[in-house]
């Protein structure tokens, strides 16, 4: 038992140097209210979450700021580029990000047009490129292309990201094929970014061996975020388990648990 | 002192009279920001927080004023 409790204590993933024991790295967006945001990332146990950069509304100077609620010592912040559609915007948001947090970990997304939001691969390996070149730490939303991610990974990106269903869609994971592949062949940590929509989804994210889990809608959306964010984290907890465990192979016909022998006649 | 006595600046895409000698410290001031919690791009480079008070504004200067705030 204590074997048990002291390998999970162990059992922590690294990026970039940093290492966290939660699996789970949530989102802050599309909350009722801020309140309700921290009320959320508390319950699911994260310790990274990712946050967008905008410019500040000059004319309500003293609104509530999200550092107020979500505490940048308590949390590592991972700040996206949301909205950049060429290197140019996504460098230099992140250039601001890293001078009002002090950090250069970072979370690039390049996406293509509405409905889809698919990443853009062209516009990311630019980015990529640039952002790296400026010292940045680059955990990269991409494709489930293992060809992409595995040049991603060449360039000096410090975390592959694939989607398993478009952003928002809450389609849940839609390619463990993939996955797989993505995962087998990478040596920094993959996270599936994008499309959980419940807890089983995540799990199975884990399940395929998944680093940690990047969501956010399935929590913010959900009819209680709350709630959704406390089955979030057991089920992240839950693929973990599994996926450590090992599981039993598939086979086509049945193979009775009871024994066969010393049945009464 | 130079002539930036006059002039317009840009603050978040709204213009912005420049009355006199400002700093980047003091705009911030002015708007009633806290500068511990933005960052600041002037004409499309950082200002550094370490350089607020000695940065001054000039006439026809860009500013983009962020914060964080909830994303995905």
């Amino acid at each position: 038992m204590d074997q048990v409790v002291s390998a999970d204590m162990d059992d922590t993933w690294t990026v970039a140097g940093r290492s966290f024991r939660s699996r789970l790295v949530v989102g802050t967006g599309r909350y009722k209210d801020l309140e309700e945001t921290a009320a959320a990332i508390e319950a699911s146990g994260a310790e990274m979450v990712t946050v967008a950069v905008r410019r500040v509304n000059l004319s309500d100077p003293k609104a509530p700021m999200l550092q107020d609620f979500v505490d940048p010592k308590k949390y590592t912040y991972l700040p996206n580029t949301a909205g950049c559609h060429t290197a140019n915007e996504a460098v230099r948001t992140l250039r601001l990000a890293r001078e009002a947090g002090g950090w250069n970990l970072v979370k690039l997304e390049v996406l293509g047009p509405p409905p889809h939001l698919y990443p853009d691969m062209p516009g990311t390996f630019e980015a990529a490129e640039a952002l790296i070149k400026d010292g940045f730490e680059v955990m990269v939303y991409c494709a489930d292309d293992p060809l992409a991610a595995h040049r991603l990974e060449q360039m000096g990106c410090v975390a592959i990201m694939p989607l398993g269903a478009p952003i928002g869609s809450g389609l849940g994971i839609q390619n463990p094929a993939m996955l797989s592949l993505i995962i087998e062949q990478a040596k920094v940590p993959v996270l599936v970014d994008a499309g959980v929509g419940t807890a089983s989804d995540a799990a199975i994210g884990m399940e395929l061996g998944c680093d940690a889990v990047l969501l956010n809608s399935a929590i913010a959306h959900a009819r209680e975020p709350v709630l959704m964010a406390r089955a979030m984290k057991a089920a992240v907890e839950a693929g973990r388990f599994a996926y450590r465990a090992g599981r039993m192979p598939r086979r086509m016909g049945a193979d009775p648990s009871s024994p066969l022998g010393g049945l009464i006649r | 002192m130079n002539d930036a006595g006059m002039g317009m600046i840009t603050v978040n895409g709204e213009a912005r009279p420049l009355d006199g000698p400002m700093t980047v410290a003091g705009l911030l001031a002015a708007i009633g920001l806290d500068g511990r919690k933005v960052a600041v791009e002037r004409n499309e480079a950082i200002v550094p927080r370490s350089a607020y008070e000695a940065t001054r504004l000039e006439p026809g200067d860009s500013l983009e004023i962020v914060h964080f705030i909830g994303g995905g």
